[in-house]
């Protein structure tokens, strides 16, 4: 089992106050792992909601204030983005539910703060999928995805259409009907996420409730085989945790939620990693009723390495090989074998011919 | 402690180990790199920067390294990375020495929002800046060169920095690039200045660095006002014309050369419109060096 060895930049958000006593050196550091992780403007909004900005040395401190101008930019884009699929699918008789970023965003939840993704993600009813495609492409939106075995994959398997690009603006949708591909074996039924959204006071737009919210992070996250942006992602279950906790049994809604939504695994991993690398307060209590009859030697020793910041200095030999297992994992739990093997075969040759970019 | 006091085979061990720390301007960068062309691209060029130890804060950790020892006899390639992030596709080894420079750019131009960024080269005479927007092709490092050589402060070849708090021009003094014809004439015109080898067969042509004065290197701490704001064109057939140009047409030309003026919104739109009103700004054409360098020094007076 690994000895868990707190990178720097887990220790700072945990407890900011913890840089103060920092050498040069060490907010060089605390500044290279977070900028590898996506969390530099995260961590500015973190010093400055303990009124610590102003202690940090100069150097560390510009390149967190560069990394913030980046994310205010990124906010009113956003904003813009956010108005106009609204606008595009203001007609259709369906409501619109933001998820993820866009969701904290439009929140204002702490986790919004520099969170910076490339996607606006949204959850439609599946039966008005094609209208609402129909509806964005008018508004011009276009698919990226021109390979016929591409469509057919997402179509037929997964939650989502393929993602659309817009022609002017160039900026990307997922339009989902699900939160987990029809392949996985704890699909949720969709109806009872639309039956508990919350509505946006003043806009026409819906968002997941807080529990719903969490348990989409932690599907997400946990389902997920890539982790570059591992602790980002666990970060924001840990402040969505955080906000959402001081509300009255929030905690028992969120685990009685997990059970109506099949997401007790997830919710399980969440909770056990946010409160081990990043000490989300998860009262003993719920960490003991969210428990999972789950091999956690071998889990601890593939997630404690995988969902920490993709650096050189928080890797050790084992890390790639936590991270290829995850992988092959994730796929593991979209879909059954006898879809995935010849799905990454084929993906593999098309790699080796080059027609793959990723 | 200046780069050139250093042994070549300390430069070499400390490229090869955990890297060589010095100060670009106002940035300090750590590089490391086996290849043999960019420590010579260091030792010729950029030996009047500042070494740092190793309890610096650097802000930009970058390599230069072969991506696969199997290419090494065949179409041997190298990869520019900035702290284990890649975001160049690999170029043809003999090139690893200007990749160092646009990988740099890249830093630069992707991490430092405190600055409104113009792709424009900067000299100074009489404490004054002189900021030459330009297209690749307009001129402007040829320019900057000529200026150089006859002891103008060089801020900056490739990007000039402009402060979004203070309005000023923050320096960059770095090797001046040069592309292809632009090599011959500064060669001839300054037949003084020091050239680093010349890269050939680049996306850009040949590129050849002439090394940055030692005087401009030394002030990179100190910034300069900005006071003209010139847009340059080089036609073989044209007389030296310099022509007064509106403000709001200068506002609109600079803003098409700029690197980060989307991203910066408001502050951006706020630092250009200080730029063009505390700066004179001109269209100039030219095909003469020497009459140029004579005209803007009778500007700077």
């Amino acid at each position: 089992m690994k000895s868990f060895q707190q990178p720097i930049l887990c220790s700072v958000l945990i407890d900011p106050h913890f840089a103060l006593n920092f050498n040069l050196r060490q907010w060089d550091l605390l500044i290279r792992q977070a900028r590898s992780a996506n969390l530099l403007a995260r961590l500015g909004y973190l010093f400055e909601s303990v009124g610590l900005l102003n202690q940090l040395p100069a150097r560390a401190l510009t390149h967190i204030m560069s990394a913030q101008v980046y994310a205010d930019r990124f906010y009113i884009a956003l904003q813009r983005e956010i108005s106009c699929i609204k606008e595009a699918l203001n007609s259709l008789n369906a409501p619109l539910v933001l998820l993820k970023g866009s969701a904290y965003f439009m929140a204002g939840n702490i986790a919004a703060n520099g969170r910076l993704f490339s996607d606006v993600d949204i959850l439609v009813p599946e039966d008005k999928l094609s209208a609402v495609e129909e509806a964005l492409i008018k508004a011009g939106w276009m698919t990226n995805t021109i390979d016929p075995y591409d469509q057919k994959y997402y179509r037929q398997w997964m939650h989502e259409i393929p993602p659309l690009r817009h022609l002017k603006r160039h900026t990307s949708i997922d339009v989902h009907h699900n939160i987990l591909p029809k392949t996985n074996r704890f699909y949720p039924d969709s109806n009872k996420l639309f039956a508990n959204s919350v509505k946006i006071p003043d806009h026409n737009i819906w968002i997941l409730a807080p529990e719903d919210r969490v348990l989409h992070s932690a599907m997400h996250l946990f389902h997920e085989g890539e982790f570059t942006q591992g602790l980002r992602d666990l970060s924001d279950l840990d402040l969505l945790l955080k906000e959402f906790s001081i509300q009255e049994s929030f905690w028992k809604k969120l685990l009685l939620r997990s059970t109506e939504l099949q997401q007790q695994i997830p919710l399980f991993y969440a909770l056990r990693y946010s409160h081990r690398i990043l000490q989300t307060p998860v009262p003993e209590s719920v960490l003991k009723a969210s428990k999972q009859p789950i091999n956690t030697i071998l889990m601890d020793a593939l997630f404690l390495r995988a969902l920490l910041p993709d650096h050189n200095s928080c890797n050790d030999k084992w890390t790639g090989l936590a991270r290829s297992l995850l992988f092959i994992r994730s796929h593991y739990l979209k879909m059954p074998i006898y879809l995935m093997v010849p799905h990454l075969l084929r993906k593999t040759y098309r790699r080796i011919l080059g027609k793959e970019l990723h | 402690m200046k780069l050139e006091t250093l042994s070549k085979k300390t430069v070499f061990r400390a490229l090869n180990s955990d890297g060589l720390r010095f100060t670009i301007g106002g940035f300090n960068v750590c590089l490391s790199s086996s290849v043999p062309a960019v420590a010579e691209h260091l030792l010729s060029l950029y030996g009047a920067f500042d070494v740092l130890d190793n309890t610096a804060f650097i802000d930009f950790y970058t390599a230069l390294e072969p991506p696969s020892k199997l290419r090494r006899f065949f179409r041997p390639q190298v990869n520019f990375s900035f702290d284990g992030y890649f975001p160049f596709k690999p170029l043809p080894y003999k090139q690893a020495s200007a990749m160092f420079e646009w990988g740099l750019n890249w830093c630069i131009a992707s991490h430092s929002h405190q600055y409104l960024i113009i792709h424009a080269s900067v000299v100074v005479r009489n404490r004054k800046a002189f900021i030459f927007p330009g297209v690749p092709g307009s001129g402007k490092s040829t320019l900057c060169a000529a200026l150089v050589s006859r002891g103008w402060r060089l801020l900056s070849d490739e990007m000039t920095l402009l402060s979004v708090s203070d309005g000023c021009v923050y320096p960059l003094p770095r090797p001046i690039s040069l592309k292809n014809r632009s090599i011959d004439v500064i060669q001839e015109f300054a037949p003084d200045a020091v050239m680093g080898s010349i890269v050939k067969n680049t996306a850009k042509g040949s590129i050849g660095h002439v090394r940055p004065p030692d005087n401009s290197v030394a002030q990179y701490n100190t910034p300069a006002q900005p006071a003209k704001l010139i847009f340059p064109k080089y036609d073989k057939d044209s007389n030296t014309v310099l022509t007064t140009l509106s403000k709001s047409r200068a506002l609109l030309k600079v803003t098409e050369n700029c690197f980060n003026y989307n991203i910066l919104g408001v502050k951006g739109f706020n630092s250009l419109s200080n730029l063009i009103d505390v700066s004179d700004c001109y269209d100039f054409k030219y095909s003469n060096l020497e009459e140029a360098v004579a005209l803007f020094t009778d500007l700077a007076h």
